[in-house]
C-alpha cells in the first residue's frame, strides 16, 4: 500500500512536475482549439457538398470519408511526420499533428453532418424553397440548425475524441500533456506524473462525457 | 531525377518493400491477434458490465458508472502508457502486447456498456412485464426477451465504436509490440525510406476498409429508428 501511495499518488513529486504539466495541458488546449474547429469546418464542407447529388461529386467523397476512417490517426500522423520529409516537405510537429488530426476528424464530422443533414425530412426544404428563400438561405436556416440538433450527442462525443486524440502528439515529441508527463516521469523516475496527466484528462473531459450519456439517455428516452 | 520519380523512390520503391514485406506481414498477424483479442474480452466485460447494471444495485452501479465514466475520459496511450510504464514500479510486469490488450479491451468495454445499457433501456417495458407475467425468472427474461431485443439496437453503434477502438492497436507500437506500425517504422529507418510506411498503409487500409464499408451497409440496414 505504502509503495502504491509512494509510487502513484506522490504528492512531492507531483507538486514539482505540476508546472511542467499545466505547460503541457495548455498545448493539449491549443491543439484541441486548432484541430476541432477546423475539423468541424472540413466535415461541414465535406457533408454540404455530398448534398450535391452527382456521382462524381459523392464517390470521392466517400472514398475520402472511409479512407480517413479506415487509416488509424498514429499511422496517418507517422506518415506525415517522418514520410513527408523524403519527398521535401518537412513540417513541424505541431503542424504535422494539426494535418493528422484534422484529415481524421474530418473525416468522422463529415460523416455525422451528413447523418444530420439527412435527418432532415425534404418537406422542410421544399416547403423552405417554396417560401422563396434560395438554396443557400434554406441550408443555413433551415436545414443545418435542425440537422445539428438531431446529431448533437454525436458531434460532442466526437469532439471529446479530438481531445484524446490529441494525446498520440505525444510520439512526435510534441510537448503535450503526455508528452509533459512522461518527461517528468523519467526524470522523477516515478510514474506519479503520468496519474497527475490522467487526472487532468479526466478532469478536463469528466463534464463532456457526463453531459454526453445525458443526452444519449434522453435521445432513447424520447423514442 | 523529376519529383515523380522522387515521389516512386520514396514512396513506392518496390525493392525496399520487398525486403520489408516479410516482416510487416508477421506485423499484420499480430495485429489482427491483437484485434480479436480486444473484441473479444471488451465486448463480453462490457455486456456482462451492463447485465449487472441492470440489476439495479445502487453502490455497485455507482461504481460502474464511475469506473465507465473514467475510461471515456482518459485517453487510450495514457492508459497504456500507464499500464506498461507506471505499473512496474509497484512489481506488476506485463509485456506491451498485454498491456494493450488489457487496456484497450476496459475502453472497449466502458463504451459498450454504455451502448449495451443504452439498448437495454430502450426496450419496451411491457416487454419485461409480459415475460417476467408469463413465468419466465429475471435472468430467462433478460436473456430470451430483453437482449435479444437490445443487442440489435446497438449492432450499429456497436460496430463503429469497436471500428474506433480497434484501430487503437497501431497504439501498441509505443510500448515495443511488433505489430504493422513499428514494423514500418523500423523498416523505415533501417531503409532510409519511407516505402514500408506505404506498405503499412497498405496493410491498414486491407485490414480495416471492409469494416468501414460493412458499417456503413449495416448502419442503413439496422438504423436505430427515430
Amino acid at each position: 500500500m505504502d509503495a502504491l501511495v509512494q509510487n502513484f499518488f506522490n504528492v512531492a513529486i507531483m507538486r514539482a512536475a505540476a508546472p511542467l504539466l499545466l505547460k503541457g495541458l495548455l498545448m493539449t488546449v491549443i491543439l484541441c482549439l486548432v484541430v476541432a474547429p477546423a475539423g468541424v469546418l472540413a466535415g461541414m464542407g465535406v457533408a454540404l457538398m455530398s448534398t450535391v447529388r452527382r456521382r462524381w461529386v459523392t464517390w470521392p467523397l466517400i472514398v475520402y470519408v472511409d479512407f480517413f476512417r479506415a487509416f488509424p490517426p498514429l499511422v496517418l500522423l507517422i506518415f506525415i511526420f517522418f514520410g513527408l520529409p523524403f519527398v521535401g516537405i518537412d513540417l513541424p510537429a505541431f503542424a504535422a499533428v494539426v494535418l493528422a488530426f484534422t484529415l481524421n476528424a474530418s473525416s468522422y464530422y463529415g460523416e455525422i453532418f451528413r447523418a444530420g443533414i439527412e435527418s432532415v425530412t425534404s418537406g422542410q426544404t421544399e416547403a423552405a424553397r417554396s417560401t422563396g428563400l434560395t438554396r443557400v438561405q434554406t441550408l443555413a436556416y433551415v436545414i443545418i440548425p435542425q440537422a445539428v440538433r438531431n446529431v448533437l450527442p454525436d458531434l460532442i462525443g466526437n469532439t471529446l475524441e479530438v481531445v484524446k486524440l490529441t494525446s498520440l502528439a505525444s510520439v512526435v515529441a510534441l510537448p503535450e500533456l503526455l508528452y509533459a508527463a512522461r518527461s517528468a516521469q523519467s526524470v522523477t523516475y516515478n510514474p506519479s506524473p503520468i496519474v497527475l496527466a490522467a487526472a487532468m484528462y479526466f478532469v478536463l473531459l469528466w463534464p463532456g462525457v457526463r453531459l454526453l450519456s445525458r443526452l444519449e439517455h434522453r435521445m432513447i428516452a424520447s423514442r | 531525377m523529376t519529383d515523380l520519380d522522387r515521389f516512386v523512390f520514396s514512396f513506392l520503391n518496390v525493392e525496399v518493400m520487398r525486403r520489408y514485406l516479410p516482416s510487416i506481414a508477421e506485423g499484420f498477424v499480430l495485429t489482427v491477434e491483437l484485434a480479436l483479442a480486444v473484441i473479444v474480452t471488451g465486448l463480453a466485460l462490457g455486456l456482462t458490465l451492463a447485465v449487472v447494471r441492470s440489476l439495479q444495485i445502487r453502490p455497485v452501479n455507482w461504481l460502474i458508472i464511475l469506473g465507465v465514466d473514467m475510461l471515456r475520459a482518459v485517453p487510450p496511450l495514457v492508459i497504456i502508457v500507464l499500464f506498461y510504464f507506471a505499473l512496474p514500479h509497484v512489481g506488476v510486469r506485463m509485456s506491451g502486447f498485454t498491456a494493450t490488450w488489457a487496456s484497450l479491451s476496459l475502453v472497449l468495454a466502458a463504451f459498450s456498456e454504455e451502448i449495451f445499457w443504452a439498448g437495454i433501456l430502450a426496450v419496451h417495458k411491457g416487454q419485461w412485464e409480459a415475460a417476467r407475467s408469463t413465468g419466465l425468472t429475471f435472468g430467462q427474461s433478460l436473456t430470451f426477451v430483453v437482449l435479444p431485443q437490445a443487442v440489435r439496437l446497438t449492432i450499429p453503434p456497436l460496430t463503429n465504436r469497436a471500428i474506433a477502438i480497434t484501430k487503437g492497436t497501431a497504439l501498441a507500437s509505443v510500448v515495443g509490440v511488433p505489430e504493422i506500425l513499428s514494423a514500418a517504422i523500423t523498416g523505415q529507418s533501417f531503409a532510409a525510406n519511407p516505402s514500408p510506411l506505404t506498405l503499412g498503409a497498405i496493410a491498414y487500409l486491407i485490414l480495416f476498409i471492409p469494416f468501414v464499408v460493412a458499417g456503413r451497409f449495416i448502419e442503413t440496414r439496422f438504423a436505430w429508428k427515430r
